[in-house]
């Protein structure tokens, strides 16, 4: 009986504890993102409540990313909050803990509860959440996807961070030069329902059916899962069944990253190149090493800088989100809205870039 | 008690296994039509080495099941031992790999007690306790690393090099899974403690009667079960060079499916570590073997799951023709 | 494997009040309450009644599938192959549309993939106990099984553009209630009268009591088994369509992780793993519960991790507070509860 009080009050406070910690960290969050972001004074000035303090400022924008963790997602992230800080607006970001469309849904259906002005979301899947973004419209919420778009009915507008043709003619162009012209090779993508490494695949297939790349084949499509343990096995997998492979693409971060070690720890980096699309930082050594002689990205933390001046300008009523309308995004120019590939509207970061031996030196601490 | 010759006996103990057995050797064969470089030397000792760490934690599990328990928070265990041991790793780049490796059991160590605590003293049904500590654990990870990933850039040499130090070509993690089962052998079978917790598991009541501290073999059990994942978190962590906040989840079924094709009674209290080695490495075959077999990625999960529904299946079957037969046999 | 937490009243026993008022599922309740007073002190967005009837909308597909795991939980057995089952029904139904089916007998299609799965599984498992056959691996297997089918089918594809009137399933108001709340409410009647008022629910306490005993006793033990399957195949089969309409498209890969959520839920409503314990009102309650606690500290914005070691914490105090597990007690510990060894 006394040992089951213990056990009650123990329970009690530790669910009280953590439940305390939950207000604290989850009502600052909004100040946070604030404060923290350079600027100090005017930015804490404008945080915490829905307050306006200057001409442009003092709405509540919403980031929903995909999952937690990634240091991808976690650059565009910084991007965002720098941006929208300095243009005096507050920020709220979620992060599912796991990659799935339910848990956006769940996400932007609280966001729109706590009545933001503009929601921008990198999208576990591009048609699931149609609905709940359709119904933030409806209440006057400006919608922008960035990076993983959701479909043209959901959003006002997209922001690209390359084109989509673009990217596939960079990779196969690459595997094509890293083979010598003519040799199989394989690509190594995320989960089998990831929207981007689904188009930008598309894309390279469509590519390859130029005569240009008759001589070259591709094996297999193996899904990592962006897993390291998965992508791992899967690369091991592709060698050994493959035993004439010449070159892997990966267009994704984690793959690249798993697979280009798993190269050299098989003693393959002589053999076997590869390319996709990776990060400096994660990707340095390899590149150095050679097994990667060159490999293409843009710049996580522009894209997220992007969205956030056009979520603003959206927000402001600048732009409605259609074809042809310009703005300023501040320090990154003017940026014009062009047609989509799947009939909505976007707008352009720029190229892919490509690192290589020569720059990769200067970018590894940037991102 | 049967009342068979000793050589009856041997002779049904080694039948139960049989079955599983003979499907391996089937898989095989099948695999190595599809793919002849399955069965060369290279390739087995990849897969070896990619299984160890199952390989231990379902040592850990076969611990924790055969007290009748179970313990879900595994995957959680592995990650945040992992995570910790590479913040540690990424903060002091000094640090030896023999004290990477202690840190990571001793936060496996506490995981696991945590549970055990939870499970032995407070009487937490198993499986409620280790669902809620495998959320909390999971949480612990992401609020430890601030919600971001540790890098391969960010680890020290010294550390990586754990996850592909050979000796004589043959690969660390094979050798260490192969002392962990040496052990565990040694510590089930002929050990005092290890006989206490077949007898827990078997009958809790009678083995309280008995006089043995079934709380303190309960909490022991998940103590075990903590730190060998705890040294898993530190050797998945050097294997792929990178600590994730979602890193081995899962891996808690493979590690009961392992347990469980090994013959081990998932109400407690029967299970060789003869059987759970087959176990284990028949997972192993089927991670390893999946890509290989030249079929389109997405009939993979469905292959998988297809092969572990007949290996169970078949197990069973055997298990009980082995049963009925040692009772016919029985003198009455 | 307290019989007075399922008998009331009509045995003859007198009403104990105190003992009522102590059960499991009125705390559940304070729980609930405390849980509201919680999320409306937290966030000003709370108490609104649109905000309020938006909640339910974010964890009720999941709910749906409470109730009858609480039955399996209640025989002692479990199915982990809910997901999956949630994911293959789906991924049927749109590939159904998609080829011309008329979206009514589509839906139907959802219902009939989802009870068949369940009942494969209960087949499987219906003759032999855990001992022998392990729920848990058969339904891990299953699970990997049906989620496999669905990857089959709609390989990276999504299937989508339902008629318009499907996504009032999911999103629609009837009076200003959810239409979701609606449905859940009904099947909750459903499953409360199943449990608590039929003969079926008692043979089902008996038999996550002691199995032998029932079989011997002449109850169609395995026939039960067969039909509580079949009934978490439906719901699952239920969930699949509100999920759908949640979401207007369906790919293979939804539902991913439903299965631990919903246990989740149904051990915090008093379902031991044990078996043979368990009041239906507890599950529902629980469900409610952690899908509000989930929605208002959302509306604060707490980190998802957070809200995992909350919802973690949750499960494991409130089991620690009523101690459910009844401790097995020797005769001599019964005379003398101040000698308990340890």
């Amino acid at each position: 009986m006394k040992r089951q009080l213990l056990a009650s009050i123990c329970a009690c406070t530790l669910l009280a504890a953590s439940l305390l910690s939950a207000c604290s960290s989850g009502g600052g969050n909004a100040q946070q993102t604030g404060g923290e972001a350079g600027s100090g004074q005017e930015s804490s000035a404008a945080s915490g409540s829905a307050a306006s303090t200057g001409s442009s400022g003092g709405k509540k924008l919403a980031f929903v990313v995909k999952s937690t963790g990634n240091p991808y997602m976690e650059r565009m992230i910084d991007g965002f909050k720098d941006v929208a800080s300095k243009l005096g607006h507050t920020v709220v970001v979620k992060e599912p803990e796991q990659p799935t469309a339910e848990a956006q849904i769940s996400m932007i259906n609280e966001v729109v509860a706590q009545k933001v002005d503009g929601i921008a979301v990198a999208a576990n899947d591009p048609d699931a959440l149609q609905p709940i973004l359709s119904k933030a419209k409806e209440k006057g919420i400006k919608v922008v996807s960035c990076d993983s778009s959701v479909n043209a009915q959901s959003r006002d507008v997209h922001v690209n961070q390359a084109d989509p043709v673009a990217i596939g003619k960079a990779l196969v162009e690459a595997a094509y030069d890293m083979t010598g012209g003519k040799g199989e090779f394989a690509i190594l993508s995320a989960t089998s329902q990831a929207t981007n490494q689904n188009a930008w695949i598309a894309q390279m297939k469509e590519v390859l059916k130029n005569s240009k790349y008759a001589n070259l084949k591709l094996d297999k499509i193996a899904y990592g899962d962006d897993l390291r343990d998965k992508s791992t096995t899967e690369m091991e997998g592709l060698l050994k069944s493959y035993p004439n492979l010449k070159c892997v693409v990966s267009p994704t971060t984690v793959g690249l990253a798993a697979a280009s070690k798993v190269l050299v720890d098989q003693g393959y980096a002589e053999k076997i190149k590869i390319t996709g699309l990776g990060l400096p930082s994660e990707m340095a050594t390899y590149i150095e090493k050679g097994v990667c002689p060159y490999m293409y990205l843009w710049n996580p933390i522009d894209v997220g800088k992007l969205t956030a001046y056009t979520l603003d300008a959206l927000v402001q009523g600048k732009i409605k989100g259609e074809m042809g309308e310009t703005f300023e995004a501040g320090d990154m120019g003017s940026k014009k809205v062009t047609t989509a590939a799947d009939g909505g509207t976007e707008i352009l970061l720029g190229d892919p870039f490509k690192f290589d031996k020569e720059n990769i030196g200067q970018w590894k601490s940037v991102y | 008690m049967d009342t068979t010759s000793p050589k009856k006996t041997l002779k049904i103990q080694s039948y139960r296994q049989l079955g599983l057995v003979a499907f391996i050797v089937i898989i095989c064969i099948a695999i190595q039509f599809r793919n002849s470089r399955f069965l060369t030397v290279s390739n087995l000792l990849d897969l070896l080495t990619d299984d160890a760490i199952l390989c231990i934690l379902s040592v850990g599990m076969m611990s924790v099941i055969l007290t009748g328990a179970i313990d879900l928070s595994i995957g959680s265990t592995i990650a945040l031992s992992g995570m910790t041991t590479a913040l540690c790793v990424s903060k002091v780049q000094t640090l030896h790999p023999l004290v990477c490796i202690l840190i990571g059991c001793a936060v496996g160590f506490l995981c696991g007690a945590v549970n055990g605590f939870l499970v032995a003293k407070c009487a937490v049904p198993p499986f409620i306790a280790t669902l809620g500590m495998m959320d909390i654990f999971r949480g612990l990870t992401y609020v430890i690393s601030g919600g971001r990933w540790v890098s391969a850039y960010q680890m020290p040499e010294s550390f990586k090099a754990i996850g592909t130090a050979k000796v004589a070509d043959v690969h660390v993690y094979i050798l260490i899974a192969i002392v962990v089962f040496a052990v565990a052998y040694y510590f089930f079978s002929y050990s005092r403690t290890g006989r206490k917790i077949y007898a827990v598991g078997s009958n809790q009541l009678s083995a309280r009667i008995t006089g043995i501290n079934t709380a303190k073999i309960s909490w022991l059990v998940y103590i075990i079960m903590g730190t060998l994942a705890g040294l898993c978190g530190v050797l998945w962590v050097s294997k792929y060079a990178s600590a994730q906040g979602d890193t081995a989840t899962g891996e808690e079924m493979s590690a009961i499916a392992a347990c469980v094709l090994g013959g081990v009674g998932i109400t407690g209290g029967s299970g060789k570590i003869s059987g759970l080695i087959l176990g284990a490495v028949f997972i192993g075959i089927l991670n390893n073997a999946l890509p290989i077999i030249h079929v389109s990625t997405f009939w993979q999960n469905f292959i998988e799951g297809a092969i572990i529904l007949i290996a169970v299946l078949m197990n069973f079957a055997v298990k009980r023709h082995s049963e009925r037969a040692t009772l016919r046999r029985r003198k009455i | 494997m307290n019989l007075e937490n399922t008998v009331r009243g009509g045995s003859g026993r007198k009403f104990n009040a105190g003992k009522f008022f102590l059960r499991w599922e009125w705390m559940l309740v304070f729980l609930f309450v405390i849980v509201n007073i919680f999320n409306s002190s937290i966030s000003s967005y709370y108490w609104q009644p649109e905000t309020f009837m938006d909640a339910p909308m974010s964890f009720l597909d999941k709910a749906f599938m409470v109730m009858p795991m609480a039955l399996v939980l209640l025989l002692g057995m479990i199915d982990i192959s809910v997901g999956s089952t949630v994911a293959l029904a789906s991924v049927l139904m749109g590939v159904s549309y998609r080829a011309g089916m008329p979206m009514g007998l589509a839906m139907v299609v959802c219902l009939a993939v989802g009870t068949g799965c369940g009942m494969i599984n209960g087949l499987i498992l219906a003759k032999y106990d855990e001992q022998q056959l392990p729920s848990m691996i058969i339904t891990l297997a299953t699970m990997t099984i049906y989620r496999g089918l669905a990857l089959i089918i709609l390989k990276d594809q999504s299937v989508g553009n339902f008629p318009s009137w499907f996504s009032y399933l999911g999103w629609g108001y009837v009076g200003g209630v959810p239409f979701i709340l609606i449905a859940f409410a009904v099947f909750a009647v459903f499953f409360l009268i199943l449990l608590h008022k039929t003969s079926f629910g008692r043979q089902l306490y008996g038999m996550g009591n002691n199995l032998k005993a029932c079989r011997y006793s002449g109850i169609k033990t395995a026939r039960n088994k067969i039909l509580v399957y079949t009934m978490l195949g439906f719901m699952a089969g239920v969930c699949a369509l509100f999920l759908t309409s949640k979401m207007g498209s369906t790919r293979p890969n939804v539902a991913n992780g439903y299965e631990l959520e919903v246990i989740a839920m149904a051990a915090l409503g008093g379902f031991s793993t044990f078996g043979g314990k368990g009041n239906m009102i507890g599950a529902i309650l629980a469900a409610f519960i952690i899908g509000f606690l989930r929605y208002g500290l959302g509306l604060i914005n707490a980190s998802s991790e957070l809200i995992l070691i909350i919802i973690g914490v949750l499960l494991i105090a409130s089991v620690l507070a009523s101690n459910v597990k009844p401790k097995m007690k020797l005769p001599e510990e019964k005379e003398s509860p101040e000698k308990k060894s340890q």
